[in-house]
């Protein structure tokens, strides 16, 4: 029996099936056990903000794409969720609503759509974000609650110093590394638990959704790089593993820095931007003035990924040395 | 560790549906379609006229230059008209049409003995009269390939029993029927290219082939057989050469220039029916599989069979089929009907459920660089993709457009569903008719 | 205050130093340009087409003045009056050229035309020819998909939704030839916008729109083209048999009409067999 009209087209006839949508959503799965916990220490504030930021992120994405742009609706491929997702894993659970907003317009609307949307942004929309909220609001971004257990505070929630604050300013008791580990510290809310962080970073490598190479040239680049000022002077500085389960390094080098659109797209380009947000990150902790460097590494190194990209070649074949 | 090529590759699910079907030898059909031109190189020049009687093995066209193959009748019969006919190009190209009637061959195609005595000069002679050209797809002739140009010596010959592509099955089932003659037949190529070693690398998703060629091999010098990881595009020269004897064969270079000559399990059969048994290119085993076919079978065909015919064997074509392929799912040509013939490469007929068959929209690309990581090559199709649309040359020249494979590794990873094969076959097509008018 | 003297001082020294040194500067490595060449672009419509055959129209008016006669040299958008204007400057005269418009060689819409099968691949014709011959059985005729679209610059051609064929905005269209480059099938022409010669009109309305071209580019034999398309030219010789003015070649199974010796008399138009000669007047399309 004939068939209607045969469809034509070049090779391949086949698709592995993987999507942009798969890809984002796995994402937001590994970013799943970091929320919990936040949940868990930083309770009702952890809910407002996430929420908040989730929401506003999606609905300023739509708003724009439908009446600024009026252009595709491309809010269902879940990259609007992951960077509001993320930008609230970088705030405080103690933040006002209305900043949140702001902060979600300026990753949204500055960060993403202002480059032409997904895949045309140079900076990691949600670090675009959090800077511009961290400069514009400097108290509310530093106001870092103490965790609980499912406390119910939101605004009012008690502050405390984090581990990173209190090395840039030499004072205070640091967490233990099993309150580092488990996420039983002052922080944002994402960024507490290196556990946490690290299982979402195993279901990422292990769906294949990132490679290794970023996130363990940053960390290997931050552990040589304090470990060879710890060992010039210990009373001054800390220990590399004090620097690596604090502050934001985990959450950055595990879902910022792989960010596929602004990190570099061959195995040599990650090396040398993972080493490069690592330097950066340790030179701003270590000789800045602010406590946490990560935010701002990122996104110097974000400005230098078109320059990897072009300079930097992958091996081809042929190139590698005959051996018998 | 099994052997493999060192960059990129990927893995589809092979869906070997018809992989324990033995090859059956279909009956003639009615009328076959003899394409002049079913190689690399210049199109056969034909010899016979429409009335010409011919018998399955004359030569009814020649060969026109050395690189090109002569083209024989693959049935007994009356020619009925030379004409243009819609080949798998979806263009017009010329092809010799014979009535069949009945199956009388040549009287020089007789069963013979192996031929010690002949030199590697006589061997490649009668592998060029035969009309043999290398039937893993690429239909290189391989008289040519035998004879590499002064300067490079072959030092290993090596046989590509991969058959890397999803729901091919054609080389698996040759390798079973018809073992021993391959290994004569790859003891006849080794004579042909002047080497002492072949090595057979067969994919380890076919475990009986590897168990019955070793044996087989056991007892003829020089043979070894290589089981390789299953891994997409394994199959291709280059990264056969890589896997197995771990030499990257440079840009623009050709295989001899590392010392290999790749041939297929195929090519090597036919090597074996032509020297032997003085019978040139004119059956081939295509198998005809499909996830709605009914019967998924091989089928041993004369050349110029007219697909439809084949299909038919298998249960007809499925009343939802949206895309009939020739070849495989990854490389193969979307035909433009079932009326298109047989050719000598040929390897299979895919059919495609409608459902399966259409593309989805393409998106933005997202700079996940999965293209990049999987290129065998180790090119960046992304880039090479925007270079095609903006038309950039000579950077498309440096970034070695030209040294891509087209083995589509790279739109199937890609989650955008970005048609950058398109875009860079275009490109090199582009390119290569600007240097043939230079 | 005792600041702000000395920062003033400083600062504006600086920039009238600055200033001095780039007047010098900018006068002695003046290029000296011949001051026609910037009165001619001045007359040029600025579209930087490239329908002239030079870079912009910055590089067709340093050829107008390097020129020793405007012989060859013609602005398709600007058209005669430019050419004049330009002529006057340069104290030539002026050559009368004949307007062009772009012509669509192909009459395969969709109901002559049928699809045979379905195209998925990207939607772009240079890709769509190099690959396949198309979704239809005529594998020379247009494919729809709009590259001449993409390539013009005065938004003077557009694909007509139904007949899927391209169709050319006369009032838009200045001949520049940016769609003759870019179909892959070359089935676009640029022929004789209009014509002194007309059968009703009086003779000398030189500026009746009026042409006769094949609208077939179909070189198979006569049988097979005509199953792929209706309108296909068969190569049947009949409108060569009737031409009086020999405006008529047949080459390829393909009638060709030479529009610089046909006199729009019409009789191929009446004795072509599958109505593949298309005569164009004014606005309204006559196909006999």
């Amino acid at each position: 029996m004939t068939t209607d009209k045969l469809i034509i087209s070049p090779s391949p006839h086949i698709h592995s099936g993987d999507s942009v949508e798969k890809n984002m959503y796995g994402v937001l799965i590994a970013l799943v056990p970091a929320w919990m916990v936040s949940l868990v220490f930083f309770g009702l504030g952890a809910l407002i903000v996430t929420a908040v930021s989730i929401a506003s992120c999606v609905l300023f994405e739509y708003l724009i794409q439908r009446f600024l742009i009026k252009g595709r609706i491309t809010v269902g491929d879940g990259s609007a969720l992951i960077t509001g997702t993320l930008l609230a894993f970088n705030l405080p659970s103690s933040l006002p609503v209305w900043i949140i907003l702001i902060g979600a317009l300026a990753a949204i609307g500055i960060g993403k759509m202002s480059f032409g949307g997904l895949g045309n942004n140079i900076f990691n929309p949600a670090l675009v974000g959090r800077v511009f909220l961290l400069i514009s609001f400097p108290v509310q971004m530093t106001n870092w609650p103490e965790p609980g257990l499912f406390p119910l505070h939101y605004t009012d929630a008690v502050s405390g110093a984090t581990t990173l604050a209190m090395l840039k300013g030499h004072f205070g008791e640091w967490p233990s590394y099993a309150a580092m580990l488990s996420g039983k510290m002052g922080g944002s809310l994402g960024e507490v638990s290196a556990i946490a962080l690290l299982i979402g970073g195993v279901y990422m490598l292990w769906k294949k959704i990132i490679t290794w190479h970023i996130p363990v040239s940053i960390l290997l680049t931050v552990a040589v790089f304090t470990g060879v000022m710890y060992g010039i002077d210990s009373t001054q500085y800390a220990n590399p593993f004090v620097h690596l389960l604090s502050g934001g390094l985990l959450l950055g080098a595990i879902f910022m820095a792989t960010d596929y659109v602004t990190s570099p797209m061959t195995p040599k380009g990650m090396m040398i931007f993972g080493a490069g947000i690592g330097i950066i990150t340790v030179a701003i902790r270590l000789f800045g003035a602010y406590p946490e460097g990560m935010s701002f590494a990122i996104l110097i190194m974000n400005a230098f990924t078109p320059l990897i990209n072009r300079y930097v070649k992958p091996k081809r074949f042929g190139e590698v040395i005959n051996n018998g | 560790m099994l052997k493999t090529f060192r960059i990129g590759g990927i893995h589809a699910p092979a869906h070997k549906l018809s992989a324990d079907r033995w090859p059956v030898t279909l009956p003639l059909p009615e009328q076959v379609m003899i394409l002049l031109s079913q190689h690399i190189g210049a199109p056969a020049k034909p010899l016979v006229a429409k009335g010409d009687t011919v018998k399955a093995g004359t030569l009814i066209a020649e060969a026109a230059g050395f690189v090109s193959a002569p083209v024989h009748s693959s049935v007994s019969g009356t020619v009925a008209k030379i004409e243009d006919i819609v080949d798998a190009s979806g263009y017009r190209k010329p092809a010799i049409i014979i009535d069949v009637q009945g199956d009388v061959w040549e009287d020089s195609i007789v069963q013979g003995r192996f031929p010690d005595e002949l030199s590697p000069q006589e061997i490649i002679e009668k592998i060029r009269q035969a009309g043999i050209v290398g039937l893993g797809g690429a239909t290189f002739p391989t008289h040519v390939k035998l004879t590499p140009p002064p300067g490079s010596r072959a030092e290993v010959l090596i046989i590509n029993g991969a058959e890397c592509e999803p729901y091919l099955t054609d080389d698996h089932v040759l390798m079973l029927e018809k073992g021993e003659e391959i290994l004569q037949g790859i003891r006849l190529l080794m004579k042909a290219a002047q080497v002492q070693k072949a090595i057979v690398g067969i994919e380890n998703n076919k475990p009986d082939a590897i168990a019955l060629l070793s044996s087989l091999a056991a007892t003829v010098p020089g043979i070894t057989i290589v089981p390789l990881k299953p891994r997409y595009p394994q199959g291709s020269e280059k990264q056969l050469i890589d896997a197995l004897i771990r030499r990257q064969v440079a840009s623009g270079a050709l295989p001899v220039s590392v010392g290999a000559i790749v041939q297929n399990v195929g090519t090597a059969f036919a090597v074996y029916e032509a020297v032997v048994n003085n019978k040139p290119l004119i059956e081939r085993i295509v198998t005809v599989t499909g996830n709605h076919l009914a019967h998924p079978c091989n089928l041993r065909v004369r050349i110029g069979t007219p697909i439809r015919y084949l299909i038919e064997q298998a249960g007809g074509i499925p009343a939802d089929t949206g895309k009939i392929v020739g070849g495989g799912p990854l490389m193969g040509r979307a035909l433009l009907n079932a009326d298109v013939p047989v050719t000598k490469g040929l390897s299979g007929i895919l059919l495609i459920p409608a459902s399966e068959a259409q593309r989805k929209p393409a998106r933005h690309c997202i700079r996940c660089a999965k293209c990049a990581n999987i290129c065998c090559m180790g090119l960046e199709p992304w880039r090479l993709m925007n270079l095609a649309e903006w038309k950039e040359w000579e950077p498309m020249k440096q970034n070695k457009m030209m040294d891509c494979l087209e083995c589509g590794s790279c739109s199937y990873v890609c989650p955008a569903n970005r048609p950058i094969l398109d875009h860079i076959k275009w490109g090199k097509n582009e390119l290569r008719l600007a240097a043939a008018a230079k | 205050m005792e600041f702000l003297l000395p920062a003033v001082i400083a600062l504006g020294g600086m920039g009238i130093i600055s200033a001095i040194i780039l007047y010098f500067v900018s006068k002695k490595f003046e290029v000296q340009d011949d001051p026609r060449i910037t009165e001619i672009q001045a007359l040029l419509p600025s579209a930087n087409c490239g329908g002239c055959g030079y870079p912009g129209c910055s590089g067709f008016a340093a050829a107008c003045t390097q020129a020793a006669s405007l012989d060859g040299l013609l602005c398709p958008v600007g058209g005669t009056e430019t050419m004049n204007r330009i002529a006057t400057v340069l104290g030539y005269s002026a050559v009368a050229c004949e307007p062009r418009v772009a012509v669509v060689r192909c009459n395969g819409s969709c109901e002559k035309r049928p699809h045979t099968n379905q195209y998925d691949g990207t939607g772009n014709c240079a890709i769509a020819s190099a690959l396949y011959g198309g979704e239809t059985g005529c594998p020379y005729g247009c494919l729809g998909w709009g590259d001449c679209v993409t390539a013009c610059l005065f938004d003077a051609i557009r694909i007509h939704p139904e007949t899927r064929l391209p169709e050319v905005d006369e009032t838009r269209c200045t001949a520049c030839g940016a769609c003759v480059k870019a179909c892959p099938k070359q089935l676009i022409e640029l022929r004789r916008k209009s014509s002194g010669f007309h059968r009703t009109v009086k003779p000398d309305d030189a500026d009746t729109l009026h042409r006769i071209y094949v609208a077939c580019m179909n070189r198979d034999k006569g049988g097979v083209a005509r199953k792929a398309c209706s309108a296909a030219c068969i190569g049947c010789s009949k409108c060569l048999k009737n031409c009086e003015s020999e405006a008529i070649v047949i080459a390829n199974n393909l009638a060709y009409i030479d529009d610089s010796k046909c006199t729009l008399c019409g009789r191929c138009v009446s004795e072509c067999p599958t109505a593949s000669i298309v005569e164009y007047l004014q606005t309204k399309e006559i196909v006999c």
